[in-house]
C-alpha cells in the first residue's frame, strides 16, 4: 500500500527527512511516533503529494505520490483541522462525498458511523473539539479507502471519544485498509496499532512492535520490595543492591537479571511480604528512542 | 462537472449564511434607489429619460461598488482554507485546483449578480414608474448589469490571487482593500494630476487612453459612459476620453475577467499547503 525507500527532504539547509526506509501493508496499522519538529508531517504531506520529495523513492498504491490513482484510493485527516462553522456536518459531509464522485446521500451513514448522528443537522460551528475531530473522520472514511493518512487523530480527544477511535479504526484495518496514523505519545497508540515506527530529527530510529521495542529498549525493570515486620535488616543482607526508601526496597535491573533477582528474593521467603515489579512505562521506551540522536 | 457545482453550493450557503448576500443585495438596492431619486432633477434640461440619467449615476457608483464587493467575497477564499487547515485536506481529494477555484467563483459570481440584479432592477422599475419613457434606457441598463458582472469577475479572480498570495486571512483582507483604493481611487487620482500636469501634451493624447483601457474599473466606466452616449451627464476623467472607441473598452471589460482568472490559478498553483 505504501512503500518509503530512502526518503530524504531538505528545507534550505536543514534536513527534515533523511533516509527514511518503511512500509505500510494492506490491514496494518502503523504509528508514527515522534517529538514537534521530527518529520512525522512533512513525512505525511509527501505521502500525499502536497510537497516535493528531494531523493529516494515512495509509492502509494503502486502510483507516484499525488497522481490520479493515489488520490482516488487515499484519505487524509489533517492535524487541528476546522471545517467552516457555518456549514451542518451533513452539509460538510455530502460536498466531501461529492468530491470523490460518491452519492450525497451516504452522508447520514457515516456520521453515525462516527457518532455524530445526532448532530448532524448542527452546524459545525456549535460543535466540540472531538465532535470537529468526528467530522474529519467521517470525511476519511468517505469512498472505502485503501490508504488512511491521519495526523494527530486523538490529540484533544477524550478517553471515551480515543477509545471510539481506536475501535473504527480496527473495523478498517479488519476491511483490508492500510493506516499511517502520526502521535506524539506512545501512551496515546499503545496497544492498538500494529507497528510503531519511531522519527527522531528526521531519522528513523526505530521500528517494529511494541514488545520487540520495549526488548530492543532493555531498560531496566524496578522491583520494589516490602519487607516483613522487623525483617528489613536480613533483606538489607542478601540484596546489598537495593535502596531503603520509606519502609520499601527499591531494586533497579537489567531484563537480563531480572529472574536471577526474582529468584534472590523468593529464596527469603517469609522475610518478604510483597513485591511488585515495575516494567518500564511506554513513555520510558519512546524516550529512550528518540532521545538516541542526542536530541 | 459534479465536484465544482458541489463546491459552489457549499460555498454559495457560506455565504448566504454569514449575511454577504443579503448585505450585499440590500446595499445595491439602495444605493440605486438613492440615485433614481436623485437623478429626477436633470432629465428636463437634458432631454434624456429618467433610466439613461440613472444609469449614468449608477455606473459611476458601481465603480467603486462592485469591486470592492467582489473582493470582499473573495479575500478569504485560499487564505482562510488554509488557516482552517481545510486547503490541505482539499488538495488531497482527486480533484484539481481550477476545480477548487471555479467552485468558489461559481458561487461568488451567483451572489455577486444576484445583487446587481436586484438593485438595477429595482432602479430600474422606479425610473419606469416615474417616466414611461425609461424604456430606451432598458439596452443600458443591461449593459450595466453584464459589464458590472464582468467587473465583479475580473476583481474575484484578482482577489483569489491576493488570497492565496497572503497565507493569512488578516494579510490578504489588508492586499484586497490596498488593490481596491490603487485600482478605483488613486489610479485614477494619479492620472487625473498627469493629464493636469501634461497640458494637453503627447501624454494626455497618446498615453492616457490606453491608461484608461488598462485599468478594468475605467475601462468598465468609459464602456458604459461611451456606449450609453451619457458622457453629457458624466463628469471628469471619463468626459475626458471621448477619444477611446468603444470595442476597445468593451474588449478591455471582457478580457480582464480572463486575465485575473489566469492570474488566480497561476498565484493558486504556487501555494504549498
Amino acid at each position: 500500500m505504501l512503500k518509503l525507500t530512502s526518503l530524504t527532504k531538505h528545507y534550505q539547509e536543514v534536513a527534515a527527512l533523511s533516509a527514511v526506509s518503511f512500509h505500510v501493508a494492506p490491514g496494518e496499522r502503523v504509528a508514527l511516533l515522534g517529538h514537534n519538529g521530527a518529520g512525522k508531517s512533512t513525512l505525511m504531506k509527501i505521502v500525499l503529494g502536497l510537497i516535493p520529495y528531494d531523493a529516494g523513492q515512495v509509492s502509494v498504491l503502486g502510483a507516484a505520490p499525488g497522481s490520479a490513482q493515489a488520490r482516488a484510493g487515499v484519505a487524509y485527516l489533517p492535524e487541528n483541522v476546522a471545517f467552516h462553522p457555518a456549514l451542518t456536518g451533513e452539509e460538510q459531509i455530502r460536498l466531501f462525498l461529492s468530491l470523490r464522485g460518491e452519492d450525497p446521500a451516504k452522508a447520514r451513514g457515516l456520521l453515525d458511523r462516527v457518532g455524530l448522528h445526532g448532530a448532524a443537522r448542527r452546524r459545525i460551528g456549535t460543535y466540540s473539539k472531538g465532535m470537529r475531530q468526528r467530522v474529519g473522520l467521517a470525511q476519511a472514511l468517505v469512498g472505502h479507502p485503501k490508504l488512511l493518512i491521519l495526523d494527530e487523530p486523538t490529540s484533544g480527544l477524550d478517553p471515551v471519544s480515543r477509545r471510539d477511535f481506536y475501535a473504527l479504526l480496527d473495523e478498517l484495518a479488519a476491511e483490508g485498509a492500510a493506516i499511517l496514523l502520526s502521535s506524539h505519545a506512545l501512551t496515546e497508540v499503545e496497544a492498538r496499532t500494529d507497528r510503531i515506527v519511531i522519527l527522531s530529527g528526521g531519522h528513523l530510529v526505530a521500528t517494529g512492535t511494541l514488545s520487540t521495542l520495549r526488548s530492543e529498549a532493555d531498560l531496566p525493570v524496578t522491583m520494589q520490595i516490602t519487607p516483613a515486620f522487623g525483617q528489613a535488616a536480613t533483606v538489607a543482607d542478601s540484596l546489598p543492591e537495593a535502596v531503603l526508601q520509606v519502609a520499601q526496597f527499591h531494586l533497579c535491573v537489567s531484563q537480563g537479571q531480572k529472574l536471577a533477582f526474582l529468584a534472590r528474593i523468593t529464596a527469603l521467603g517469609e522475610a518478604v511480604t510483597d513485591l511488585e515489579l515495575i516494567p518500564p512505562s511506554l513513555e520510558d521506551i519512546y524516550s529512550h528512542f528518540s532521545r538516541r540522536d542526542g536530541q | 462537472m459534479t465536484a465544482i457545482l458541489a463546491l459552489a453550493r457549499a460555498e454559495f450557503r457560506i455565504a448566504a449564511r454569514n449575511r454577504w448576500l443579503a448585505i450585499a443585495a440590500v446595499l445595491m438596492v439602495v444605493f440605486a434607489l438613492i440615485l433614481t431619486a436623485a437623478g429626477s432633477g436633470p432629465t428636463g434640461s437634458l432631454g434624456v429619460d429618467r433610466l439613461s440619467v440613472t444609469v449614468a449615476s449608477l455606473t459611476s457608483l458601481s465603480v467603486y461598488l462592485v469591486p470592492l464587493i467582489a473582493l470582499l467575497l473573495s479575500f478569504d477564499a485560499v487564505a482562510g482554507e488554509a488557516e482552517r487547515g481545510t486547503l490541505s485536506l482539499i488538495l488531497t481529494y482527486p480533484i484539481g485546483r481550477g476545480q477548487i477555484l471555479a467552485g468558489k467563483a461559481v458561487a461568488h459570481l451567483a451572489i455577486l449578480t444576484l445583487a446587481l440584479i436586484a438593485g438595477y432592477g429595482t432602479a430600474g422599475v422606479a425610473a419606469f414608474l416615474l417616466d414611461p419613457t425609461s424604456v430606451q434606457g432598458l439596452g443600458a441598463l443591461v449593459r450595466l448589469i453584464w459589464t458590472s458582472v464582468a467587473l465583479g469577475a475580473t476583481f474575484l479572480g484578482l482577489g483569489y490571487a491576493i488570497s492565496a498570495r497572503a497565507k493569512r486571512p488578516s494579510g490578504a483582507a489588508g492586499l484586497a482593500i490596498g488593490l481596491w483604493l490603487l485600482a478605483v481611487v488613486l489610479y485614477d487620482l494619479a492620472l487625473l494630476a498627469a493629464v493636469v500636469a501634461d497640458n494637453g501634451g503627447l501624454f494626455t493624447k497618446q498615453v492616457f487612453p490606453l491608461t484608461l483601457l488598462a485599468n478594468p474599473a475605467d475601462a468598465f466606466r468609459l464602456y458604459n459612459l461611451a456606449a450609453s452616449q451619457a458622457t453629457a451627464v458624466a463628469a471628469g476623467v471619463a468626459a475626458a476620453a471621448q477619444s477611446v472607441p468603444v470595442w476597445q473598452s468593451a474588449a478591455s471589460v471582457l478580457i480582464w475577467p480572463l486575465v485575473s482568472g489566469g492570474l488566480a490559478l497561476l498565484s493558486f498553483r504556487k501555494v504549498v499547503p
